[in-house]
């Protein structure tokens, strides 16, 4: 339960972590907030050659809004995600999910961009990402990029992040007013990994569904959007019929996995279980914002 | 050993100014208790799902086992010694026994560390709140009921006195 000998690396900035990933590769890896990549190192699962720590840099933190998305820095905690009041007036949905994300003393050390970089499956930022429609920038020496979450996240811890690239930060854009989300995930105790979980946003015109995003995570491979669930409720009321027809309409949106925490059949079944329950306070929320409005 | 890398560091343990050569590999938790004889933090799945092992690393309670040594450079560390030394759980302490909050004893430094936390931030809890705090800290005796008497007890003493 002792890493493999590695060098570390404190970097001291950007350009420094991009001069080491071009030299490295995939010999190296960065550690965020370490909350998964330390038991992996703890149990040997994971052995580079070089550490790079990017946890000193401070161009990496912080969280702004300046005409324009919410900007969310790569090693910023996801303790002060969940305290940010620029995250609660403009990202709701990353609030509510925030208490979910492991348990306080993870929380107070792991990072937001950390848990998007690694892709887990079954974490809640790569769901909200997705569901918020967020851009994730990534810089190597050859230059920066941005990509759409839509296209970010390939598989199975699998991502567009080249092995030369870094993670910089991500750009979340403004929900648009009458919006309302809806986070709600599944999990054998608090904090553990969720079984079963969606991250729900929607565009309302009055109490009908104008547009939105449907994210499901925990039960497959990456995050992933229900579009058939979303044809199923866009254009109509929020209610008990058009909920039932968003889960039934998950048999072609989702391909659940099966592990050791359930079976494909059940995740399948759990995911309906949350459609019906978090339309249900979704439309709670949308008729609160009406008669507030 | 020798190509062990190695580098230095200088912290703040329990108030008191460390200096120490370290290999990059050491995590936080087997320096404090190797090379400082801090065998308070308990070592117990070491890869962060236990809690036993938690510390205050610049105010904030952490996993000691998946932080290294060497990233606590600079940082001002409070171990359950320390804490438990500054009277700052004097209450809870004495609210673990009133309550018969532990038997083996192995999680209690954890949970201690934790429960501070949640204490320090002086606001009102409920009980399903206390446990979803302590959520990330595994007691194996208890069955939590009784760490949770004595954590709910403790913080509503505090709120009658503020």
């Amino acid at each position: 339960m002792k890493p493999r000998k590695f060098s570390y690396v404190r970097a001291g900035s950007v350009a420094e972590v991009l001069e080491l990933l071009d030299r490295y590769g995939e010999d190296a890896r960065v550690l965020a907030g370490g909350q998964s990549l330390m038991p992996t190192l703890n149990m040997r699962l994971s052995e580079p050659k070089v550490l790079i720590d990017i946890n000193r840099i401070e161009a990496l933190k912080g969280i702004s809004v300046r005409d324009g998305p919410v900007r969310i820095g790569t090693v910023t905690r996801h303790a002060e995600v969940m305290r940010s009041a620029i995250v609660a007036e403009h990202l709701p949905l990353i609030t509510e999910a925030m208490p979910h994300v492991a348990h306080v003393a993870v929380r107070n050390r792991g990072t937001f961009g950390g848990s998007i970089a690694l892709a887990d499956p079954a974490a809640e930022m790569p769901a909200c990402a997705l569901a918020l429609g967020a851009r994730l920038v990534l810089e190597s020496v050859g230059g920066r990029r941005s990509i759409a979450a839509d296209d970010y996240f390939k598989g199975l811890y699998d991502t567009e992040r080249r092995p030369d690239e870094l993670l910089v930060e991500a750009l979340i854009p403004v929900p648009k007013p009458n919006t309302v989300s809806v986070f709600m995930e599944l999990a054998r105790r608090h904090g553990d990994f969720a079984i079963a979980g969606v991250a729900f946003q929607l565009q309302m015109e009055g109490d009908v569904v104008a547009d939105g995003r449907l994210v499901y995570f925990g039960s497959e491979e990456k995050p992933t959007l229900a579009k058939g669930a979303l044809a199923a409720i866009k254009g109509r009321p929020l209610g008990e019929s058009s909920a039932e027809a968003a889960a039934a309409a998950l048999d072609g949106d989702l391909a659940p996995i099966s592990s050791a925490q359930g079976s494909a059949k059940m995740r399948l079944h759990l995911q309906r279980v949350l459609t019906r329950r978090a339309l249900a306070v979704a439309r709670e929320r949308a008729s609160g914002r009406a008669k507030a409005a | 050993m020798s190509d062990e890398e190695h580098l230095p560091i200088s912290l703040t343990v329990n108030g008191e100014r460390v200096t120490r050569m370290v290999p990059v590999r050491q995590h936080l938790v087997d320096f404090l208790r190797t090379d400082l004889g801090l065998t308070g933090s308990h070592l117990g799945c070491e890869h962060g799902v236990c809690g036993a092992c938690s510390v205050r690393v610049d105010g904030a309670v952490v996993r000691g086992c998946l932080m290294l040594a060497v990233q606590a450079d600079g940082t001002e560390v409070v171990t359950i010694e320390g804490l438990a030394e500054s009277g700052e759980i004097a209450d809870l302490q004495e609210g673990f026994v009133a309550r018969n909050a532990l038997q083996c004893g192995f999680c209690t430094p954890g949970m201690l560390m934790t429960a501070a936390e949640l204490l320090a931030a002086g606001a009102p809890a409920t009980r399903e709140e206390i446990r979803t705090h302590l959520s990330g800290n595994y007691c194996r005796c208890t069955g939590f009921h009784a760490i949770v008497d004595a954590v709910e007890t403790t913080l509503a003493a505090r709120l009658k006195k503020s």
